[in-house]
């Protein structure tokens, strides 16, 4: 891939790494049709990352939606098999409103799915690849794991009402402590369950220095082992990004157990999610588990300096050079770089100008 | 310019309460003191870049990574709803997003209620909890004289003393939540700059906690 690196933009280089790596782990690519029924994405429109979605009626009087979202589709064209696990991964454009413009906006997603009997040697190889993934951006990254299993025990053994978990759920993902024991305070949680809350808020950081704190906790023992079992493994398998964060909240209607958000150094927000979405499975009529992630290649322009130059070098011509001679000295040129040939002083950015007689000489 | 904190500050008076409690905390920048209309001011020694930027924008310097931390009011962040972490309640700048109304405002339930305000979602937000149709009229200033030229009912607007509504014979009929300064941070920063932004929050937090 040498010979392109020039050629390449940052995100599709990203995007020839990445399918390299998850093939590498015995993932297969999984193409899809630009096109989805709409009926799709408003059944599970929260399951979504923005709910509006470009629809068009189809030939045949349908209403069909320019796909917002890859992981619906793959679920639902897998198939349940016992004892078997699917693994995919996809290159695919998805087309949302943008935050920012609040338009809409075609965004190159690269991610990979693993649906069936998902163990947690499964869990470790998708976060395995998730960290590698970022590794593979960025020089420095962060993978931020949570565990969904801990957050929904303290939350239910806190006795707060719905509304209250609900406020407090939002107020964990703003890493919002004051507003968290507001909320608290109002409903009258006793103090163990209230510094549990403010130990998921507050506590971030090293394993090493967050599961001890976790483990003096004790509530989510099982949810908090497996987690500790993971963050092992991973360390022994040589990754060192992983930080604990419980402000990373996926929507938990969809989501269970294991969740994570990958940051790289120069991007404000996370590059990749992804997490365990077992209940979303139950939800499209399937029985298997699943776990996947996405990574948002678009974001990663932000990464790209600039060209200095628009060209390495402009060959000047006049009407005494003949066409050929003009092609035989861009020829000679071509070797060291990019070469435009122009009859006049050109108006864009370039490191050298030479006219077809010099490069005659030269070559 | 990467491993310094980069620091966005609200222009006007709460912004320069602020400098002073993360110079209180250990993180001093004495240019900022000099009487120039410099914009950006930096103290390599102790890491860190202030930049005053105007209230509503800090925000989005935050969000969009330009600041790793910066002080904003409650009402910007219920308004615009940034990705960002709110960390810290620095408890100043204190007032509170309320309904006004005329004195002799009568509220007619059978109506759809007409509502001028600069905070919409905020409005949106509060009636919709309450189940009440309303008509947003959104205005960037001067939002008092709305009820009063009869183009909206009520008003939903920060109040702190409650002066500026008297001359204008307007009263508060609710509060809908207390405001006050906050410190944000930007959700990537956090991560890469966890050590720095630790230490300016327990900074501020002790002062916080001192002014209780």
């Amino acid at each position: 891939m040498d010979r392109y690196d020039n050629v390449l933009n940052s995100d599709e280089k990203a995007a020839f790494g990445l399918r390299d790596l998850y093939r590498s782990y015995g993932y297969r690519p999984y193409k899809m049709s630009k096109f989805e029924e709409y009926d799709l994405y408003v059944r599970n429109k929260d399951f979504l990352v923005s709910d509006n979605v470009i629809t068009f009626t189809d030939t045949n009087g349908r209403l069909m939606a320019l796909k917002p979202d890859v992981t619906l589709s793959i679920i639902k064209n897998g198939k349940d098999a016992a004892g078997t696990v699917e693994k995919v991964y996809y290159n695919e454009n998805v087309y949302r409103i943008s935050k920012g413009t609040h338009s809409y906006k075609e965004i190159m997603q690269v991610g990979l799915e693993c649906i069936g009997d998902v163990d947690d040697y499964r869990i470790l190889e998708v976060l395995t690849l998730a960290a590698e993934s970022l590794k593979q951006i960025s020089d420095e990254s962060v993978l931020d794991l949570s565990h969904l299993g801990i957050v929904s025990e303290v939350l239910e053994a806190s006795g707060l009402s719905d509304g209250g978990k609900k406020e407090v759920l939002t107020f964990l993902g703003e890493k919002n402590l004051h507003g968290a024991m507001e909320i608290c305070e109002k409903e009258g949680v006793c103090g163990e369950f209230s510094d549990a809350i403010k130990t998921l808020i507050t506590t971030y950081g090293d394993p090493r220095t967050v599961l001890p704190v976790l483990r003096s906790m004790g509530i989510g023992k099982k949810s908090l082992a497996q987690l500790e079992s993971l963050v092992l493994a991973l360390t022994e398998g040589g990754i060192d990004t992983v930080r604990i964060d419980f402000s990373v909240i996926n929507d938990m209607r969809y989501y269970n157990g294991i969740v994570f958000r990958g940051f790289v150094k120069g991007i404000p927000t996370g590059i990749l999610s992804g997490g365990q979405y077992d209940k979303m499975m139950k939800k499209l009529g399937r029985k298997s588990r699943a776990i996947g992630f996405a990574v948002y290649l678009d974001l990663l322009q932000q990464l790209q300096n600039s060209e200095e130059y628009d060209v390495d070098t402009v060959l000047l011509y006049d009407d005494t050079d003949t066409p050929s001679q003009i092609a035989a000295a861009l020829k000679t040129l071509q070797k060291t770089g990019t070469v435009t040939a122009l009859r006049n002083p050109p108006s864009l950015k370039y490191k050298s100008l030479i006219t077809v007689k010099e490069a005659a000489n030269l070559g | 310019m990467d491993k310094m904190l980069n620091v966005a500050l609200p222009t006007g008076r709460l912004g320069e309460k602020v400098y002073g409690m993360f110079e209180a905390a250990g993180f001093e920048c004495p240019s900022i003191k000099e009487n120039n209309r410099k914009l950006i001011f930096e103290n390599p020694e102790k890491g860190v870049r202030y930049f005053w930027v105007k209230p509503s924008d800090v925000a989005i310097y935050v969000e969009r990574g330009a600041a790793d931390v910066g002080v904003a009011g409650k009402d910007i962040l219920l308004e615009y709803r940034p990705e960002i972490y709110e960390l810290l309640d620095l408890k100043i700048g204190k007032c509170r997003m309320a309904v006004a109304a005329k004195s002799d405002f009568r509220d007619d339930p059978n109506r759809t209620l007409k509502v001028a305000t600069k905070f919409s979602n905020i409005a949106l937000d509060y009636y919709t909890s309450l189940g009440r149709d309303i008509d947003v009229i959104h205005l960037n200033g001067s939002i008092e004289i709305a009820p009063i030229l009869g183009l909206s009912d009520v008003i939903v607007d920060i109040v702190e003393t409650g002066t500026t509504l008297k001359e204008n014979k307007l009263e508060v009929i609710e509060t809908i939540v207390p405001i006050s300064a906050r410190l944000i941070a930007n959700k990537a920063g956090f991560k890469f700059k966890n050590a720095m932004i630790q230490a300016v929050m327990n900074g501020l937090a002790k002062q916080t906690e001192e002014s209780k």
